[in-house]
């Protein structure tokens, strides 16, 4: 089965990358959300990234028109009609993409894929209120998609060969780097990373060292490009709430539970860099506590 | 600040020729022990508490067993360190340092300017055992190890997820093989018979290649 029309369900920071990543790629691409200002944003956004593309010298004025001429969107959901495979990147919860891909059942050809980027839910279960478990798939992007070459492709319990091969082959299309992983909860990233992020979240709650000295030395140690806490304070003390809240609840590992310190922090405000603190004060670009 | 090394063997933070060693003086104030015998080196030191800094070797042990504890009040100019390393790979530029709750602010500051003028990073720590780097990576290392045995992917994927998808420069699977499964063991091991936690018992391939090992 050959795929040449995309559809990407929801249009927040992981749709629209994967949106770019697709049309980059030379297919058809149908970015839906019932929301018109996400959708504008996610086109601005677009837009954006791919001017700096220009200017870097990675691709040519006359691709990137080609790209946002190749790039739709619509928060008609009957539009993703035409689609061959259809990505959902809505909101991590198992209801609302039930929802989502009931709704996409009625309206897509039985021949359509449906791929999930979900990074901590079962695809076995999202795929079971899909309509078509037989043709669903997941395909977990890393943030930002549109730059992360990694995808992680779990076939569900029901998924056929034959889907999750062409899925394989359209990821490679895409010029991604597909690795199998087996339908567990965080797939591979997660699984991993946020038990190592709440271990190191342990050690400063048991004194053992100060962050800067935890980041200092699992990048000296290691050769990791960013010690845990200055992730942390990255990517948000409430975006790791709900991923390891998620990851606990299907697990039971007693590593992926939040640490205490976590939700103290968040009651105080202490989100990371987008509230200008977290593990280290942040002033304009400045770090400290480092 | 000048400082003396006393080397008492087989030292595994600097098991070759290095700036901080080619640096020492034969008196200085402050003392670097370095090798297999600190403990006795110290308790024969002459005059270390007129020293601004003492700075001992360690291995997987913590600082208490030489310098005791007492009531959480314990502390001197005696501090640890390590350079870390991974198994029989080069010891890299981190130095742990080790201090305990009443550690001169001197001594730290001492350790630090040594270490680093020597072009070396430090990381300071309480004196748990694993430090900071073997307490966070051991779990982790062992997780990998044991999803690689439940088939969640290849070895090959699990590496390359981990090297694109965080920036590690090396996937943990391969690390280990590089580095010595049987020294991940022995990590391991201590840590588990320190804290307890089943995070750090010993994954199973870990023990296989540990008892290969011994069986060579």
């Amino acid at each position: 089965m050959a795929i040449k029309t995309v559809g990407v369900a929801g249009s927040g920071t992981m749709g629209a990358g994967i949106a770019i990543v697709a049309a980059r790629a030379g297919f058809d691409t149908i970015v839906f959300d019932t929301r018109r200002d996400a959708l504008e944003r996610a086109r601005k956004q677009s837009e954006g990234f791919l001017a700096k593309s220009v200017e870097r010298k990675k691709l040519t004025q006359d691709e990137v028109d080609a790209i946002l001429s190749a790039l739709k969107s619509t928060t008609t959901i009957s539009d993703l009609s035409a689609c061959d495979i259809v990505i959902e990147a809505v909101f991590e919860d198992l209801k609302v993409k039930h929802a989502v891909c009931a709704e996409l059942d009625k309206v897509c050809p039985p021949h359509t894929i449906f791929a999930s980027n979900t990074s901590t839910l079962s695809i076995t279960e999202i795929a079971a209120g899909s309509g078509r478990d037989e043709r669903f798939v997941g395909m977990h992007f890393c943030l930002p998609a549109q730059l992360m070459k990694l995808v992680e492709m779990s076939p569900g319990l029901r998924t056929s060969d034959e889907v999750f091969r062409t899925a394989w082959d359209f990821c490679k299309a895409l010029g991604q780097i597909p690795v199998k992983t087996k339908d567990n909860p965080g797939f591979i990233l997660n699984y991993f990373l946020v038990p190592f992020n709440n271990d190191a979240i342990r050690l400063v709650e048991a004194g053992v060292a100060a962050p800067a000295d935890i980041d200092l030395a699992i990048k000296n140690g290691l050769g990791y490009p960013m010690g845990p806490l200055e992730l942390l304070d990255l990517v948000g003390l409430d975006t790791h709430l709900l991923v390891a809240e998620a990851l606990y609840a299907s697990t039971h590992e007693p590593r992926a539970a939040v640490p205490a310190l976590v939700k103290r922090m968040i009651a105080a405000g202490h989100l990371g860099r987008k509230t200008g603190q977290g593990f280290y004060t942040y002033r304009g670009n400045a770090m400290f506590g480092a | 600040m000048l400082y003396q090394v006393i080397d008492t063997g087989n030292s595994r933070s600097f098991p070759a020729a290095h700036a901080l060693l080619e640096k020492a003086e034969a008196v200085g104030d402050a003392v670097i022990i370095i090798g297999e015998k600190v403990g006795q080196a110290l308790q024969t030191l002459a005059s270390r508490e007129h020293k601004t800094a003492v700075l001992i070797e360690l291995g997987a042990e913590s600082l208490a067993l030489h310098t005791g504890e007492s009531r959480g009040n314990e502390g001197s100019n005696v501090l640890g360190f390590a350079r870390f390393r991974l198994g029989e790979s080069d010891p890299t530029a981190l130095v742990e340092v080790v201090r305990q709750p009443r550690s001169t602010d001197a001594a730290v500051a001492a350790a630090k300017e040594i270490f680093e003028g020597a072009g070396l990073r430090v990381a300071v720590c309480g004196d748990f055992e694993g430090r900071i780097v073997d307490r966070l990576v051991r779990p982790y290392f062992n997780a990998a190890l044991k999803r690689l045995d439940e088939s969640l992917a290849t070895a090959d994927d699990l590496d390359t997820t981990l090297r694109l998808g965080l920036g590690y420069p090396e996937g943990p699977i391969s690390l280990l093989e590089r580095t010595g499964l049987e020294h991940h063991y022995d990590v391991t091991l201590a840590l588990f018979e320190a804290y307890g936690d089943p995070a750090y018992a010993p994954a199973r391939r870990a023990r296989v290649a540990k008892l290969r090992a011994n069986k060579a």
